[in-house]
């Protein structure tokens, strides 16, 4: 064995049929270890997105075999990808998407809650953890309309932590932000990755964020052409 | 799945959103508030006429009937090579008006246990005399009590009551047309003439309005035994007898029995009141075609609101099915938004309904067509708010479940990247 490995693609084919057919990822294959800090780099429109939404289980139009943990997911049903989200994925987005109606820390306890393992009181000092972690603990009772970018996007990856999941992806998490934000969360999934082992994959197109991590997947018209 | 995290997430939409949720109930509140009022009204009203005059109808008529006999005496005679009979000019049999062996059938009825009274009545043609002027009138010779009991009469004597025709011997209980025209009124005396010109003396006990102008003109009511008298008959001279069953259902079959067993003619409520029936059918469709018609467009509101919030809240189905939560929580997340507008419109509109039916059961409504009521008619039967709150459900589970299908199938993918 040697090599813990966390995700695993293998010849990964995908189409887009409407307007017209477009072979929009072809045959890709590549694996990240645990504790692994990854980029995926490419130009916009390489079908890194793509391929992103495939790995996340969100995308389940496609051929080929994807692996998280050893288990196969390619023909698993909705509910159970759903779970596999809940459970094993955190995901963060580029425009930080919360639920504007709620507090930051019940946006943090929601896939908690929804997993249903842990009381309440235990979710919510978990919750409250992440939050220190990031350091916006004194933010937890604002409604999450009422935050800053910066503050919203450190917020998403509390809650992408609270189910300690096996890895963390990344749509551009600092595409959105200023130059200073962008670096408090470079640090902040830095950080994670070394002091916690967190496996994290991050599509981006920052070079300076990529070059950073430790290792760097390049995507070209569909195809990866280095990893 | 976890309930009472996905009701929690409906309920902050719900109230982040107070006005629209408030809007879309009360959609809900007004289409089964005005179907309780109009139900409960309508069939108020539908009871009462119906009542005006099923009450005072027998459900059971017995009399006996001029008419041709079916059997013609040529009929009686051997006709073996059946050859066609053709009798022209035929004139109904002479038949007496009394029903023969009246007294025993009464007895056996009475002790029929589908029978809840069988009551003799007499009817008599007969003339209302004052002065010079001879008013055609209808006598009706009646057992009193019996008749209040069965017939409710009592509802319909505006002064006096059936009681004191019963002590008095020579009382009589006029029509309000034939008083009025008469100008009389009660203790006053009135002569009757019988159809073979005897002249009798008899004193108002009561006058009678039953809202019916052509009954109040003529009818009047005395007890059997001075109609008996007026006619000059004994007792056992009964023209018709007046049953009134348990249950209505059974007069159909029960008259087509009795007219068998005792040969007379007999009549049941639904042939006599046909026209009452359909009358009464006819409005309850009307009444129950205008609600669903409420409640179809509260409906739409529920669906049109629904809609809408579905389209604001891509962005949180979308983080939702991110982080774990399947198809089918989302969509019980906004079915339980459409049901709680449901309960909280549907409960309300059977307040508001309940309300409004009090409101009109006390506004008053005094007409002399119908004496015995003083505020329009109200029916407060429990089931119409079961059916209420039923449709409610119903119609919010429906306007809640298109949108919600919708939202289940929305691909987070797409939300996601289309920003």
């Amino acid at each position: 064995m040697g090599k813990d490995i966390v995700l695993q693609a293998q010849k990964i084919n995908k189409y887009f049929r409407v307007p017209t057919l477009f072979h929009a990822l072809k045959d890709i294959s590549f694996e990240i270890e645990r504790g692994e800090f990854v980029s995926i780099m490419g130009k916009s429109g390489c079908g890194k997105s793509t391929l992103l939404y495939i790995l996340s289980t969100m995308d389940t139009d496609y051929d080929g075999q994807l692996y998280l943990d050893g288990e196969d997911l390619s023909h698993k049903t909705p509910d159970e990808l759903a779970y596999i989200r809940n459970r094993h994925i955190g995901f963060i987005f580029q425009f930080h998407y919360l639920l504007q109606e709620f507090t930051v820390l019940e946006n943090v306890m929601l896939p908690a809650k929804k997993l249903g393992i842990k009381s309440l009181e235990e979710i919510e000092h978990d919750a409250m953890e992440k939050l220190r972690l990031l350091g916006i603990q004194d933010q937890a009772k604002k409604l999450s309309m009422r935050i800053s970018g910066g503050q919203k996007q450190r917020v998403a990856i509390a809650r992408s932590l609270i189910n300690s999941p096996s890895i963390i992806m990344g749509d551009e998490p600092t595409g959105n932000l200023d130059s200073k934000n962008a670096e408090t969360v470079f640090s902040i999934l830095k950080e994670l990755s070394e002091e916690e082992k967190l496996s994290l994959l991050i599509v981006t197109h920052d070079l300076d964020f990529a070059q950073k991590t430790n290792r760097i997947i390049e995507m070209e018209d569909g195809r990866v052409i280095k990893h | 799945m976890n309930y009472t995290l996905l009701f929690s997430i409906a309920k902050t939409h719900l109230v982040s959103r107070l006005k629209q949720s408030a809007v879309a109930a009360l959609g809900v509140t007004f289409g089964i508030g005005t179907f309780i009022t109009m139900v409960s009204f309508m069939t108020g009203l539908n009871n009462l006429l119906d009542g005006l005059v099923l009450n005072r109808t027998p459900h059971v008529h017995l009399y006996n009937e001029f008419k041709v006999s079916e059997k013609q005496p040529i009929d009686f005679i051997v006709n073996p090579s059946k050859e066609l009979t053709i009798i022209r000019s035929i004139k109904p049999k002479y038949n007496q008006v009394r029903i023969s062996n009246a007294l025993p059938i009464l007895d056996l009825l009475n002790k029929d246990p589908r029978v809840k009274g069988a009551i003799p009545q007499i009817t008599a043609q007969i003339f209302y005399k004052a002065g010079a002027v001879n008013l055609n009138g209808i006598l009706n010779g009646i057992e009193p009590l019996q008749e209040d009991r069965l017939f409710n009469i009592g509802d319909y004597i505006i002064e006096g009551d059936a009681q004191s025709l019963k002590n008095t011997t020579s009382g009589i209980i006029i029509g309000s047309g034939v008083a009025d025209k008469l100008k009389l009124s009660m203790e006053d005396r009135i002569y009757v003439s019988s159809p073979t010109g005897a002249l009798f003396q008899l004193k108002i006990v009561g006058i009678y309005q039953s809202g019916l102008a052509e009954v109040d003109d003529v009818q009047s009511y005395v007890n059997v035994k001075m109609a008996q008298r007026v006619m000059g008959q004994s007792e056992n001279y009964i023209t018709d007898i007046n049953v009134k069953l348990y249950e209505i259902e059974n007069s159909v079959e029960m008259a087509e029995q009795m007219s068998k067993q005792f040969n007379v003619s007999a009549i049941d409520i639904n042939a006599a009141n046909a026209q009452f029936d359909t009358g009464t059918s006819i409005r309850n469709i009307i009444t129950y075609a205008v609600s669903i018609t409420l409640l179809i467009v509260a409906g739409f509101g529920i669906y049109n609101i629904l809609n809408m919030l579905i389209y604001e809240k891509m962005n949180d189905i979308a983080i939702l099915k991110a982080t774990g939560f399947s198809g089918k929580d989302v969509q019980y997340i906004f079915i339980t938004q459409a049901m709680v507008i449901g309960v909280i419109g549907g409960v309300l509109g059977l307040i508001v309904g309940f309300l409004l039916s009090v409101l009109i059961d006390n506004t008053p409504f005094e007409t002399e067509a119908i004496p015995t009521i003083s505020t329009f008619p109200v029916n407060f039967d429990p089931s119409y708010y079961f059916i209420g709150i039923i449709f409610a459900l119903i119609a919010t589970f429906l306007a809640g479940y298109l949108p919600s299908r919708k939202a289940k199938n929305i691909d987070p993918v797409e939300i996601i990247r289309g920003q």
